[in-house]
C-alpha cells in the first residue's frame, strides 16, 4: 500500500509495468496455458476419494440374479415398442404394477422452434411412465430416481428390461429407506424435461405437460441407464449436465468404486484408465480426456438424460453400456449387481450428497483436478486484461502531457465524450440482441424467399447477422460526427477489457471450461488490438479468434478427441448442426449459452473490432 | 348442548335436502357437466346458509380471523356432532345379521370362565382387526379400551389405581387434562392403496391436548406435559417448544363430553422427525393391564411389528359419558400395523396369524371383559375370493367410515374358540393371485409437495382430491409451517376445477421468527369429483449457523397438513342396497349413515435450506474478508487519492538541512 501511495515509487512501479507490459502478458497467457496443460499430469492431480461417511464404510451386498429374465423381459418390451410404434405405455403400465409398483403416466406436447434435423422431431407427443417403490416405513420425503429413455429403433431395449428386472427384485427386499422411482421417458431429454419440470411444478421453457399423480418427496439423486446390447465390454459414465454443472464427485466415485468392486471395465468421455503416466503417450491420453471433459462442459447441453436433474440440485449421472470389440465381456446379472450396489449405497445416505467436489475436472476415473488447482489457469488469462486496462488507465491519466503539443489546447483532454463510447456500446449490443432473436423469428421468412430448410434458415440467418456485425465500424462512424480521437478509442478499450474481465470472470465461475476457452481465444485479441496495428493482418487474426471461429475449431478439436476426424466439408456440416442444437438446448432446456455468446460475449468482441477501426 | 343438538339438525336438514336434489337429478339422467356445476354451486350456497343460520352464542373468540365477514361458526359443532356420531357408530353399531347360525354377541359375553370383574366399574377391552387390502397387504388394528370409573373433574384427589395405568393417571391429575391424543408412526399411510384406516395418524410424533378451564398458565403446563411425556414414551417430545405448537381454532376439537371449546386450552405439535422403534412400543405395552403376558398384546412381537409396510401406535385419553350422571375416564390404546406379505413370499398370498406376529393367541386376557377378533370378510361373502379358516360361525356388520362392512369374530372369552389345540391361529389363503396394484379411488384425499427449485423460494402445493361423484363437501384444512419458510400469504390461492374457489373461513396467524409457527386454517367448500389445489409461496431463510441441525444438507420437515371433514358416505351413495335392508327403513337417507367424520393427513415435505459450507467456515470467510478488505481499500486509495509530484531533486545544502531537522524533530524546510 504504502508502495502505490508513494508518488515516486508508484511511478516507478507504473512505469515499469507500462514498460514491461507485454512481456508480461505473453508471460501470463503462456504460464495460463501450461498452467492448464499441466493439469492432466498425474502428480499434479489429486486421486479421488470417498468423502461421503454414509457410503464409504457400510457393506453392502449385491445379489441381483435375474439379468437373464431381464434381457427377456427387454426382448419383450422391444416387441410391443415396435408393434405399437413407438412408447408401449399399456403394457409399460401393466407390467409395473405386476412388479408391486404404483405406477402414473404423464403426458407432455412440445412445438420446438423450428425442426431438429439432427433427431427429426418438430412437433413432439409423448407419454412418460414411472411406478414408485415405495419405502416400508418411510414417510415420501425422500426418493431416488433410476430412468431409462425409450428410443427410437432397438436402443435402449435392454436398458428398459433391466429397470424392470430391477424393480422387481427391489420389490421384494426390505431395506429400502427411500422411495424410488423407476421412470421410463420417451422422446429422452424432452420426455425427461416434462417429467422433471411436472415433478417440481414449474415451467422455465413453455412445455405443455400433465401434471403428475404421484410423487415420492426430494428427489436426493438419479442414475440414468443406457444400454443397447445383452453383453457389454465397459460402461461409461458420463456427468456434464446442464450449462457445465457437475453432479458431486462423490457420485462419480460411488460408480468407480463399485466397477472396481464387482469387476467392470470403465470408462469417462469414452477412455480407459492408463497407468503409464509418466511416458508421453500417458500424458497424452489424460490430456485428451480431459480436453474432452472440457469441451463437453463448455457446450453448456446435457449429455445425457441425467443432466437435467442438476438444475433442481439432484445430484445424477448417465451410465452407458458400451459393446466394443474386446475380449472381456459382462453380462446383465453384473450390471445389475452393479446399480443394485450403488442404490444400495444411496439409500444409505443420510443427507444430500455434499460432502465432496462440485467443481472439477477429470483425466481419469481415479484422477480429479479441483477448483482450486485448475482456477489459476484462467485467473493468469484474466490478470491479462487487468494488465493491459491498468496500462491504458494510466496511459489515460498521462495523456495531458501529450496533449502540450497543442493538438487540442482548447478542448478538455480528459473527456473524449461520453456519446463516442456510448455509441459503439449499445450498437454492438443491439447487434447482439438481433442474433439472439432474428434468426427464430424470421425463419417463415427465410424460408419464403431462399430454397432452403426450417433449420437451415434460423442456422444461416444468426451466421448473416454474425458477419452483418462486422460492418459495424462504419454504421458507428456514420452516427458519430468528427473525427474519433485518441482518447476515444483508449476509453472505449478500456471499458471493453474490464467489460470482458468481469463477464469471462463470471464465466469461469459457472462453467470453467466454457471460461476457459473463450479467454484461451479472446483474451490475445483484447489484449493487443489498436487502432495502429496493421489493418488487414490484425482483422484477419479477430476474425479467426472471433467467438463463432471458435466454436468451429472446438468442433474440429472434439472430433480430433473422439478419434472420429472429419473432413472440412463434414466439418462444416457439424458446425452448422452444432449451431441450431445450441439454440434448440435453450429453447427446449434453457441452456444459457447461446443467450451468453449473442448478448455478450459477441457484443463483446464487436467492440474489439471497433477499436481496430478507429478512425 | 342446546346449541349442538340445533346444529345437528339443521345439518341433517340440510344434507336431507341435498340428498333429495341429487335424486331427483338422478332419476332424470342428468349427468351433463354444466348441470353439476350448477348443483355445487347450490350446494354451496345451502351449506353457507345453514353455516350462518346456526346461533354463535357458544362460540370462542376466533383469535386473528382474516377477511371474512363472518367466521361460520356451526363448523365446530358440525365436527363435534360428527365426532360423536362415528363414535358411536364405531361402538354400538355392530348389528347382529339375522340368520340362524349367528349367536349373540352380547350373550357369549357372560359365558366366561374369567375371574370375577373388579369391584368397582373399571373395564377393559380388547379386539384385533384383521382386514385383508386391495393391495395384497394385510392390515391389523389392535385396539384396547380401559375404562375408569372416577371422576377427578371435581378435582377429589384419587391414589387408587385397578386397571388404569398409574403414570397416566397422575400425569391426568397433575397437569388438569381433559383430553390427551398422542400417536408415534412410522411410515405413511398410503390411501390410494390401502383405504382409509380406523385412526388416522401423520408421520411422525402428533399430540394435541385440551387442558381443563382451571388451568391457569397453559404453556407451563403443556411445557411439563410434553416433558413428562417424552420421559413416559421414551420419545423426543421434549422437543416440542412454542416454534411447532399451535393452537388450532376449529380442526382439533373436544373428543370427549364437555363443551369448552375455547381453543386457548387446546395444545397442538407435531413431529414429523420422530423416528417410532420398539423403546416407544416397550413403554407403551405396559401401560396395558395385562401387559404383553396375556391376551392379544402377545402378538406383539416388535420384531414383526416392526418389519411392516407401516406402523402407528396410538393413545387417546378423554372422559366419558359412565352412565346417564356420571364421567368416566376412557383410555384407548390403539396399535395399527400393515404387513407386506406379498413381497415376503414371491406373489403367494396368505397370511396367518402366526406368519404376521409369529405368535399364535392362546388366551384372552383374564382382566378383559371383551376379547375378540375380527377379520373382516365384506368382500368375500360367498368364499370366492379366499378361504379362512378355521370358519367362525359369528359374523358382525358394522358401518365403518360410510362403509357397511361385515366381519367374522372371533372371541377369545369363549374357550371353543380355540379348539382342540388350544390355540388360535386364524389362516387366510386366497384363491386367486391377483396381479398388480389397483389403485382405489378414497372419496377423500390430499397430497402435498413443495415446488420449485432453487435455495431461495419455493412453493407449497397442497392438492385435496374428491372423488365423490355428485357431492360436494367442506373440509377444514390445517397447515402449520415452520417459521423459516416465510409464507407470503397474499400469494395464497384455491382453486378447483380451472377456477377460483374462495374459502369461506380463513383463520391466519403468523410466524414470528424463533417463536412461533405459521398457522393456516381454512374452510374451503370441495366441488364433486374434482381436485383442489391450495398454493402458497415461501421464502427460505437463512438460518443463524449455530440453529442449523447436525444434519444440515438432509434438508428441514414441515409437518403434515390435515385435512378434517364430513365425508358423504358410501353407503348412503349406495342405492340398490335395498336387498340387505328392509324396504322401509330405506326410503329417507338415515342420518347416521349419511356422512361421517374423517381426518385425512397429507406428507410430510422435506425442504433444504440454504446451508452454508461447515467444514471451513472460519478460514473461508475470514480469507475471503481480508483479501476483499485489502484490494478494495488499495483500489479505492489508488483511484481517489490525488497525488503531488515533489519538486525535482533539492539541492545538496537542503537535504543535508532536512536531515538535521529531521533529527532534531522540527518541520521539514
Amino acid at each position: 500500500m504504502g508502495l502505490l501511495s508513494d508518488p515516486n515509487r508508484r511511478r516507478a512501479l507504473t512505469k515499469l509495468l507500462t514498460r514491461l507490459n507485454a512481456p508480461i502478458c505473453v508471460m501470463c497467457y503462456l504460464a495460463g496455458v501450461a498452467w492448464f496443460m499441466g493439469l492432466a499430469f498425474e502428480p499434479f492431480t489429486l486421486r479421488t476419494y470417498m468423502s461421503e461417511n454414509a457410503m464409504g464404510s457400510t457393506m453392502v451386498e449385491e445379489r441381483f440374479p435375474a439379468g437373464e429374465r431381464a434381457l427377456a423381459t427387454g426382448r419383450e418390451f422391444a416387441a410391443h415398442k415396435k408393434k405399437v410404434g413407438g412408447m408401449p405405455v399399456d403394457w409399460l403400465v401393466k407390467t409395473m404394477q405386476s412388479r408391486g409398483l404404483e405406477v402414473f403416466t404423464q403426458s407432455f406436447t412440445r412445438k420446438l422452434p423450428f425442426p431438429d434435423e439432427n433427431k427429426e422431431r418438430y412437433m413432439v407427443r409423448g407419454t412418460n411412465v414411472y411406478g414408485i417403490l415405495r419405502a416400508p416405513r418411510a414417510p415420501r420425503t425422500e426418493a431416488l430416481v433410476l430412468s431409462a429413455p425409450c428410443s427410437e429403433g432397438n436402443n435402449n431395449n435392454q436398458a428398459v428390461g433391466l429397470l424392470l428386472g430391477l424393480a422387481q427384485y427391489f420389490r421384494s427386499q426390505i431395506h429400502w429407506a427411500k422411495d424410488i422411482i423407476f421412470l421410463v421417458n420417451e422422446h429422452d431429454l424432452i420426455g425427461m424435461q416434462a417429467w422433471l419440470e411436472g415433478y417440481h411444478h414449474t415451467n422455465t421453457t413453455g412445455g405443455d405437460w400433465s401434471p403428475l399423480q404421484g410423487r415420492g418427496g426430494s428427489i436426493q439423486a438419479a442414475l440414468s441407464l443406457e444400454l443397447s446390447s445383452d453383453v457389454i465390454t465397459s460402461l461409461d459414465l458420463v456427468l456434464e449436465g446442464l450449462n457445465g454443472q457437475l453432479p458431486n464427485l462423490d457420485l462419480a466415485n460411488l460408480f468407480y468404486a463399485f466397477c472396481q468392486k464387482i469387476g467392470v471395465l470403465c470408462t469417462i468421455q469414452g477412455k480407459l484408465q492408463r497407468n503409464d503416466w509418466d511416458t508421453t503417450s500417458g500424458y497424452s491420453h489424460a490430456a485428451q480426456t480431459m480436453m474432452l471433459m472440457v469441451l463437453k462442459q463448455a457446450s453448456g447441453r446435457p449429455w445425457g438424460d441425467h443432466g437435467l436433474f442438476l438444475r433442481y440440485h439432484i445430484e445424477a449421472a448417465s451410465i452407458r453400456g458400451i459393446n466394443s470389440f474386446r475380449q472381456y465381456k459382462t453380462d446383465t446379472t453384473t450390471i445389475g449387481r452393479l446399480l443394485e450396489g450403488m442404490y444400495r449405497k444411496l439409500n444409505n445416505l443420510l443427507e444430500r450428497l455434499h460432502q465432496s467436489y462440485f467443481f472439477y475436472l477429470m483425466p481419469s476415473l481415479s484422477r480429479f483436478v479441483s477448483i482450486g488447482y485448475y482456477m489459476p489457469a484462467f485467473g493468469l488469462l484474466a490478470v491479462i486484461l487487468l494488465l493491459r486496462a491498468l496500462d491504458l488507465w494510466v496511459q489515460l491519466g498521462a495523456s495531458p502531457p501529450g496533449t502540450e503539443d497543442g493538438v487540442a489546447g482548447g478542448v478538455q483532454p480528459s473527456s473524449p465524450g461520453v456519446l463516442s463510447i456510448l455509441t459503439p456500446v449499445v450498437i454492438s449490443h443491439m447487434t447482439g440482441v438481433a442474433l439472439y432473436t432474428l434468426p427464430i423469428l424470421s425463419q417463415e421468412m427465410a424460408v419464403q424467399h431462399f430454397p432452403v430448410s426450417e433449420t437451415e434458415a434460423v442456422v444461416l440467418t444468426a451466421i448473416a447477422i454474425y458477419t452483418a456485425g462486422l460492418a459495424l465500424p462504419h454504421n458507428t462512424h456514420r452516427l458519430l460526427q468528427g473525427e474519433g480521437t485518441e482518447e476515444g478509442w483508449r476509453v472505449l478499450k478500456l471499458v471493453a477489457l474490464l467489460y470482458l474481465a468481469v463477464l469471462l470472470g463470471c464465466t469461469a465461475l459457472i462453467n470453467f471450461s466454457l471460461g476457459f476457452i473463450l479467454a484461451l481465444s479472446l483474451v490475445p485479441i483484447a489484449a493487443f488490438i489498436t487502432p495502429h496495428t496493421p489493418k488487414a493482418l490484425s482483422a484477419a487474426i479477430m476474425v479467426l479468434l472471433s467467438p463463432g471461429c471458435t466454436l468451429l475449431y472446438c468442433v474440429f478439436l472434439f472430433q480430433e478427441l473422439q478419434e472420429t476426424p472429419v473432413s472440412l466439408q463434414d466439418g462444416w456440416m457439424l458446425f452448422l448442426s452444432v449451431i441450431s442444437q445450441g439454440i434448440l438446448d435453450h429453447a427446449l432446456y434453457g441452456s444459457l449459452v447461446y443467450p451468453l455468446l449473442a448478448l455478450l460475449i459477441y457484443p463483446c468482441w464487436l467492440l474489439l473490432w471497433n477499436i481496430l477501426f478507429w478512425k | 348442548m342446546l346449541a349442538v343438538l340445533l346444529c345437528v339438525l339443521v345439518y341433517v336438514f340440510v344434507t336431507a335436502d341435498l340428498q333429495e336434489t341429487n335424486q331427483v337429478k338422478d332419476a332424470e339422467g342428468q349427468t351433463h357437466a354444466a348441470e353439476e356445476e350448477r348443483q355445487w354451486e347450490a350446494t354451496e350456497v345451502e351449506t353457507n346458509l345453514s353455516l350462518t343460520d346456526t346461533p354463535s352464542d357458544n362460540e370462542a373468540d376466533h383469535g386473528q380471523t382474516y377477511d371474512l365477514p363472518q367466521p361460520p361458526p356451526a363448523k365446530d359443532q358440525i365436527q363435534e356432532a360428527a365426532e360423536e356420531k362415528r363414535r358411536d357408530s364405531l361402538e354400538t353399531n355392530l348389528v347382529d345379521v339375522p340368520s340362524d347360525k349367528v349367536d349373540h354377541v352380547s350373550d357369549t359375553k357372560k359365558t366366561l370362565d374369567v375371574p370375577p370383574p373388579p369391584p368397582a366399574k373399571d373395564q377393559f377391552q380388547e379386539e384385533l382387526v384383521i382386514r385383508p387390502l386391495h393391495s395384497g397387504d394385510t392390515y391389523a388394528s389392535f385396539q384396547f379400551r380401559t375404562l375408569w370409573d372416577t371422576d377427578f373433574l371435581r378435582g377429589s384427589k384419587v391414589s387408587h389405581y385397578q386397571l388404569f395405568p398409574k403414570s397416566l393417571g397422575q400425569v391426568i391429575s397433575k397437569f388438569s387434562v381433559r383430553e390427551l391424543h398422542i400417536s408415534f408412526t412410522q411410515g405413511y399411510w398410503r390411501t390410494m392403496q390401502w383405504g382409509q384406516p380406523f385412526l388416522p395418524s401423520p408421520p411422525g410424533a402428533e399430540l394435541w391436548v385440551w387442558f381443563q378451564d382451571t388451568v391457569t398458565d397453559v404453556d407451563v403446563a403443556w411445557k411439563e406435559l410434553t416433558n413428562v411425556l417424552s420421559g413416559i414414551f421414551c420419545a423426543s417430545l421434549n422437543f416440542i417448544d412454542s416454534t411447532n405448537t399451535v393452537q388450532p381454532s376449529a380442526s382439533f376439537k373436544p373428543l370427549g363430553v364437555g363443551n369448552v371449546t375455547n381453543q386457548r386450552f387446546l395444545r397442538y405439535a407435531v413431529l414429523p422427525r420422530e423416528i417410532v422403534c420398539t423403546e416407544n412400543l416397550t413403554p407403551w405395552k405396559k401401560l396395558l393391564p395385562c401387559g404383553s403376558k396375556t391376551g392379544l398384546a402377545v402378538l406383539m412381537n416388535s420384531e414383526k411389528l416392526f418389519h411392516s409396510s407401516f406402523h402407528s401406535q396410538a393413545l387417546h385419553i378423554r372422559p366419558v359419558c359412565q352412565d346417564f350422571k356420571s364421567t368416566a375416564w376412557e383410555l384407548r390404546q390403539t396399535l395399527n400395523v400393515v404387513f407386506d406379505l406379498h413381497s415376503s413370499d414371491q406373489g403367494k398370498r396368505e397370511w396367518s396369524l402366526f406368519k404376521m406376529f409369529s405368535r399364535t393367541l392362546t388366551e384372552a386376557c383374564p382382566l378383559a371383559s371383551s376379547s375378540k377378533v375380527y377379520v373382516d370378510v365384506t368382500d368375500n361373502p360367498q368364499g370366492e375370493l379366499f378361504e379362512l379358516s378355521p370358519a367362525t360361525p359369528l359374523l358382525s356388520q358394522a358401518v365403518v367410515l360410510g362403509d357397511r362392512r361385515t366381519y367374522s369374530v372371533y372371541d377369545l372369552t369363549n374357550q371353543a374358540t380355540f379348539g382342540q389345540t388350544r390355540s388360535l391361529n386364524m389362516l387366510l389363503r386366497w384363491r386367486a393371485a391377483e396381479s398388480g396394484v389397483n389403485m382405489l379411488r378414497p372419496l377423500l384425499h390430499g397430497e402435498r409437495y413443495v415446488a420449485g427449485y432453487g435455495l431461495q423460494t419455493g412453493e407449497i402445493h397442497t392438492l385435496v382430491y374428491n372423488h365423490h361423484p355428485y357431492r360436494a363437501f367442506p373440509v377444514l384444512l390445517l397447515d402449520t409451517v415452520p417459521w423459516y419458510l416465510r409464507l407470503y400469504i397474499h400469494t395464497l390461492i384455491v382453486t378447483s376445477k380451472g377456477r377460483d374457489n374462495k374459502p369461506s373461513y380463513i383463520h391466519y396467524q403468523p410466524s414470528k421468527d424463533r417463536l412461533q409457527p405459521h398457522l393456516l386454517e381454512m374452510l374451503v367448500q370441495l366441488p364433486p369429483n374434482s381436485v383442489t389445489e391450495v398454493t402458497v409461496q415461501f421464502e427460505r431463510a437463512l438460518l443463524k449457523w449455530m440453529e442449523y441441525t447436525p444434519d444440515p444438507n438432509h434438508g428441514f420437515y414441515v409437518g403434515s397438513s390435515v385435512i378434517s371433514a364430513l365425508v358423504p358416505s358410501v353407503v348412503a351413495m349406495d342405492t340398490n342396497s335395498t336387498q340387505e335392508r328392509p324396504l322401509f327403513s330405506s326410503f329417507f337417507p338415515c342420518k347416521e349413515e349419511s356422512s361421517y367424520f374423517m381426518r385425512v393427513y397429507t406428507e410430510p415435505l422435506l425442504v433444504n435450506l440454504p446451508t452454508p459450507d461447515f467444514s471451513m467456515p472460519y478460514n473461508v470467510i475470514c480469507l475471503t474478508c481480508t483479501v476483499v478488505a485489502v484490494g478494495y481499500g488499495s483500489l479505492y486509495n489508488l483511484l481517489t487519492r490525488t497525488f503531488q509530484v515533489e519538486e525535482p531533486s533539492p539541492g545538496l545544502a537542503k537535504r543535508l538541512a532536512n536531515i538535521i531537522c529531521r533529527l532534531r524533530g522540527v518541520p521539514l524546510l
